[in-house]
C-alpha cells in the first residue's frame, strides 16, 4: 500500500474516531436534558432542576471539544481529500453545507442562551432553548448520516463532463433509504450512550451515598432509556442497517460474517477467529442457519459468501470488520440484559440498594463508546476498497500533491493536540462529577 | 449562478470576518489591555456567548464554498495544506483559552490559558490575513488545478512562491492591526471605566498605523497582482470601494475622538468588509489566479458545481440564512448592553 494513502486513512480515521467520542454523547444527552427539564417544570421541583443544570454543564463541556474536534473534519475533505472533493463535492458539499447552515447555527445560538441564559430567559424560554439545542443536534447528525449514506449507497447523481459527480435530484440524495436506517441506528446509539453515562454517574453517587437524590433520578432516567434504546438498536434499526448492506453491499455482509464460502442455510458466528489466508474461521461457535434466517428470514436461503466475488472487490481488512462487528453486536446483546435486569429491579423498587447492579451500571461507562466506535469502523471499513461505493476506490480519492511526509506531520500535530484534549477533558468532567449537582454539600444533608 | 454563488461566499467569508474578527482582536490586545483578573473576565464575557457562534460562520463559509465551487475547495486546501493544518490547531487552543479558564479558580491555571487565548489570536489574525495575502498573489497552479505550497521559500512574491512571503506578511500583518481596533472598539462598546478607556486608547493608537497600512497595502497588491486593477479600470462604479474604505477610516477616527464607540465599532466593520468586497471584486471571475499559467487559473466557471446543485442550493440556503439571522438577531439582543461581573455564566 502506498504510505501517502495510508497515512491520509488513517489520519482520517483517527480524528474522526476522537472527535465522534463527543457527538455521541451530546445527542445522547440533549434528548435527556430536555426530559429532566420537563420533568422540572411540570412538577415544579428544584432537584430535577438542578439535574437538568448539572447535565448541562457537562454538556456544555463536551459540546466544546466537539466543536473543536469537529472543524478539522470538514477540513480534511479538502486537505486531505481533495481528489474525492472534486469528485464528489458536487453532492457532499450539498449535505455539509446544509449541516453548517441549518444545523450549527441553530445549535451554537441556543448553546450559548441555555448555557449562561438562565436567568435572563423565563422557564418556558430555557425549556424552548434546550429542545432547540436538542435539535440542531440531532439535525447535525441527520445531514452528516446522509453524506456517509451516499458514500455508501450514491443516489441522485450524474456524470459531468470532466468526469466529477454531479447533483440531479436533491430529494433522493436527502431521502436515501440508507440515510434513513442509518440515521436510526445511529442515533439510538447515541442515546444508549448518553444513558448508559447518566446512569452509571447516578450509579456513582449512590455507591459513594453522596447527592443520592440525584443519583436516583440519574439512574432511574438513564436505564428506563437504556432499554427502550437498547431494544430498538437491535430490532428495527439494527436489522434495517444489517438488511440495507445484504441488499446494496452483499460482499460487505459475507466479510462482515467472515462467510468466506456461499451456502444455503448459513450459520451465524458468534465466537471465532478469522483465518483469512485458509479462508475459514478457527474455534467457531456458531448457530446453524441463522444467517440465513436474519438475512432473508427463510431458514434456507442462500447467503452469498466471499468467493462468490473477486478478491478486488473485498474489503481490505476483513478481520479488524470482522470483530467491529461482532464487538458491536456483542456488547449491544450485552446492554439489553443488563438494562432488562435493571429495570425490572427499578419495577420492583430494589434498583437503589442493589449494589451488584449499581456496579455494573458504574463499570458500563466505556462500553457505549466502545460499541458506537465498532460500529462506525464496521460501516467505513466495510464500505473498503470504495470510497464512493462502486464510483470511486479510496486509493483514487486522497490529496496526491500531499506528500506522505506532510501527512505524518500533521498526522503526529493532531496525535499530541488530541492527547492533551483527552487529558483537560477527563480532568474537567471529572471535577464536575466531584462537585455535584447539587452547589452546596451542607445544604444536602 | 455562478456569480450569484461568488457573491453568497464572499458575504459569507466576509460575517465571518466581522464577526468572529472582534473576538480574536479582542484576544490579541487581551493580555495587554487587561491586567487585572476582574478586566480579563469582562473581556472574556464579552465574548463568551457569542464566539462560537460567530466561529460557525467559518464552518459554513467552509461549507457552502465546498458546495458551490468544489474544485477550488479541493486545490486551495490541500494547496495550503500545512497553514491550514496549523490554523485548525490554533483555533482549537483558543477554544480551550477561552472556555476553559474559568473551570478551576487557580492563578496558575487562568495565567496559563490567558497565554494560550492571547498568543492563538494573534497568530490566527496573521494567518488569515497572509491566507487573503496568497489568494490575490497567485499560487503555482498546474495544469491538472492543484498545487501545493511549502511555508516559505524566499520571500520573494513571484517564481517559487511559499505561504508567507513579503507580501502575504504583510496582509497578516495588516489583518492583525485591523482585527485589534475592530476588537478594541467591541471591547470598548462592552465595557465602562478603565477597560473601555484603555480600549479605545488602543483603537486610537492602532489608528494611522491602519491608515499607512491601507495605503501600502493596496499599492504592493496593485503591484504583485496586476490583474487586480483590470475590474477597476473597466468598471468604475468599483472606485466607490476604496472610498468605502477611507470613509470608514474617517468615521472611525472621528466617533473614537468622541467617544461614540459603537459608531466606531460600525465604522471598523464596515472598513473590513469595503477592504473584502474590494479584493473579491479586484479576482472577479477568478477565485484562485495561477502565478505559473493564467490559463490555469481557477475561476467562478471551472471550479462550480453543476447547475441543477447551485440551483437547488439556493432555495435552501435562503431559508438557512433567514433563520440564522432570526437565531443571531435574538442572541446578540439577549445579551446587549455592558457586562457585569455579578450573576451567571463566566
Amino acid at each position: 500500500m502506498d504510505s501517502a494513502l495510508l497515512l491520509h486513512r488513517i489520519h482520517f480515521a483517527f480524528t474522526i474516531t476522537f472527535h465522534y467520542l463527543f457527538p455521541q454523547l451530546t445527542m445522547g444527552l440533549a434528548p435527556l436534558i430536555v426530559i429532566l427539564k420537563t420533568i422540572a417544570l411540570r412538577r415544579n421541583d428544584e432537584t430535577y432542576h438542578q439535574a437538568a443544570r448539572f447535565w448541562a454543564k457537562i454538556f456544555g463541556i463536551n459540546f466544546l471539544f466537539g466543536v473543536m474536534t469537529g472543524i478539522p473534519m470538514e477540513f480534511q475533505f479538502g486537505t486531505n481529500w481533495s481528489h474525492f472533493s472534486r469528485f464528489a463535492g458536487g453532492i457532499i458539499g450539498q449535505t455539509l453545507a446544509m449541516e453548517g447552515m441549518f444545523a450549527f447555527f441553530l445549535e451554537s445560538a441556543f448553546l450559548g442562551l441555555f448555557l449562561y441564559g438562565e436567568k435572563r430567559l423565563s422557564p418556558r424560554g430555557h425549556w424552548w432553548a434546550a429542545v432547540a439545542v436538542f435539535l440542531g443536534s440531532w439535525m447535525s447528525g441527520y445531514f452528516i448520516i446522509a453524506t456517509d449514506a451516499w458514500m455508501q449507497h450514491p443516489v441522485g447523481y450524474v456524470k459531468a463532463a470532466d468526469g466529477s459527480l454531479q447533483l440531479s435530484s436533491f430529494w433522493e440524495l436527502v431521502l436515501n433509504p440508507w440515510a434513513g436506517w442509518q440515521y436510526a441506528h445511529n442515533m439510538s446509539g447515541a442515546v444508549i450512550t448518553g444513558a448508559i453515562v447518566m446512569a452509571s454517574v447516578g450509579a456513582f453517587y449512590l455507591l459513594w451515598g453522596k447527592f443520592e437524590a440525584h443519583g436516583k433520578i440519574f439512574v432511574r432516567v438513564g436505564v428506563v432509556a437504556g432499554l427502550i434504546f437498547s431494544v430498538l438498536q437491535l430490532f428495527p434499526t439494527g436489522d434495517g442497517q444489517g438488511r440495507m448492506i445484504a441488499l446494496n453491499q452483499p460482499v460487505t455482509l459475507a466479510a462482515m460474517e467472515a462467510l468466506f464460502v456461499g451456502q444455503s442455510g448459513a450459520p451465524l458466528i458468534i465466537i471465532g477467529q478469522p483465518n483469512v489466508d485458509e479462508r475459514k474461521i478457527d474455534n467457531p461457535v456458531e448457530i446453524p442457519q441463522a444467517l440465513s434466517f436474519l438475512t432473508y428470514r427463510a431458514w434456507k436461503a442462500n447467503v452469498q459468501g466471499l468467493d462468490s466475488f473477486s478478491p478486488d472487490l473485498w474489503p481490505q481488512s476483513i478481520a479488524l470488520l470482522y470483530y467491529s462487528y461482532h464487538i458491536m453486536v456483542g456488547l449491544g446483546t450485552i446492554f439489553i440484559a443488563i438494562m432488562v435486569v435493571a429495570v425490572f429491579l427499578l419495577w420492583r423498587q430494589k434498583l437503589f440498594t442493589a449494589r451488584w447492579m449499581l456496579w455494573i451500571l458504574l463499570l458500563a461507562l466505556p462500553f457505549p463508546y466502545i460499541a458506537n466506535t465498532a460500529g462506525w469502523i464496521t460501516a467505513e471499513l466495510g464500505r473498503q476498497p470504495w470510497l464512493v461505493y462502486g464510483l470511486m476506490r479510496t486509493a483514487d480519492g486522497y490529496s496526491k500533491m500531499v506528500s506522505a511526509g506532510n501527512a505524518m506531520f500533521t498526522l503526529l500535530g493532531f496525535l499530541g493536540m488530541y492527547t492533551v484534549l483527552g487529558i483537560l477533558f477527563l480532568f474537567l468532567v471529572r471535577r464536575e462529577i466531584e462537585h455535584g449537582p447539587a452547589a452546596e454539600v451542607s445544604a444536602q444533608h | 449562478m455562478e456569480t450569484l454563488w461568488f457573491m453568497i461566499v464572499a458575504a459569507m467569508v466576509a460575517a465571518y470576518v466581522v464577526l468572529d474578527g472582534f473576538d480574536l482582536g479582542a484576544g490579541a490586545i487581551y493580555l495587554g489591555v487587561a491586567r487585572t483578573s476582574d478586566d480579563r473576565r469582562r473581556i472574556l464575557r464579552a465574548i463568551g456567548p457569542v464566539w462560537d457562534g460567530n466561529e460557525v460562520w467559518l464552518v459554513a463559509a467552509g461549507g457552502t464554498l465546498y458546495f458551490a465551487f468544489p474544485l477550488l475547495y479541493a486545490s486551495s486546501f490541500s494547496g495550503f495544506y500545512l497553514p491550514l493544518m496549523m490554523v485548525l490547531w490554533l483555533l482549537m487552543l483558543r477554544g480551550i483559552g477561552i472556555e476553559l479558564r474559568a473551570h478551576v479558580e487557580n492563578p496558575v491555571w487562568a495565567g496559563f490559558f490567558d497565554l494560550i487565548f492571547c498568543v492563538s489570536s494573534i497568530l490566527l489574525a496573521i494567518f488569515f490575513g497572509a491566507a487573503l495575502g496568497n489568494v490575490v498573489r497567485g499560487v503555482p497552479l498546474g495544469p491538472d488545478g492543484y498545487f501545493f505550497e511549502p511555508l516559505w521559500t524566499n520571500f520573494r512574491a513571484s517564481g517559487t512562491t511559499g505561504i508567507l512571503d513579503w507580501y502575504t506578511v504583510l496582509t497578516g500583518v495588516i489583518a492583525l492591526v485591523t482585527l485589534v481596533a475592530h476588537g478594541s472598539l467591541y471591547i470598548a462598546v462592552k465595557t465602562e471605566g478603565e477597560l473601555n478607556r484603555r480600549t479605545r486608547a488602543v483603537a486610537l493608537w492602532a489608528w494611522p498605523l491602519q491608515l499607512v497600512l491601507t495605503i501600502v497595502g493596496l499599492l504592493a497588491s496593485g503591484y504583485v497582482q496586476p490583474i487586480a486593477l483590470d475590474n477597476y479600470k473597466h468598471h468604475a462604479i468599483g472606485f466607490l470601494i476604496p472610498v468605502i474604505v477611507f470613509g470608514s477610516l474617517g468615521v472611525m477616527i472621528y466617533a473614537i475622538r468622541k467617544g461614540e464607540d459603537k459608531m466606531a465599532f460600525v465604522g471598523s466593520a464596515l472598513y473590513i468588509v469595503g477592504m473584502l468586497v474590494g479584493a473579491a471584486f479586484a479576482l472577479y471571475p477568478l477565485v484562485l489566479p495561477a502565478s505559473t499559467n493564467p490559463a490555469y487559473s481557477l475561476s467562478i466557471s471551472n471550479t462550480a458545481a453543476g447547475r441543477h446543485g447551485l440551483t437547488v442550493g439556493f432555495t435552501w440556503w435562503i431559508i438557512a440564512l433567514v433563520l440564522a439571522l432570526g437565531y443571531f438577531t435574538f442572541l446578540f439582543r439577549m445579551f446587549r448592553g455592558k457586562v457585569r461581573l455579578e450573576g451567571e455564566g463566566y
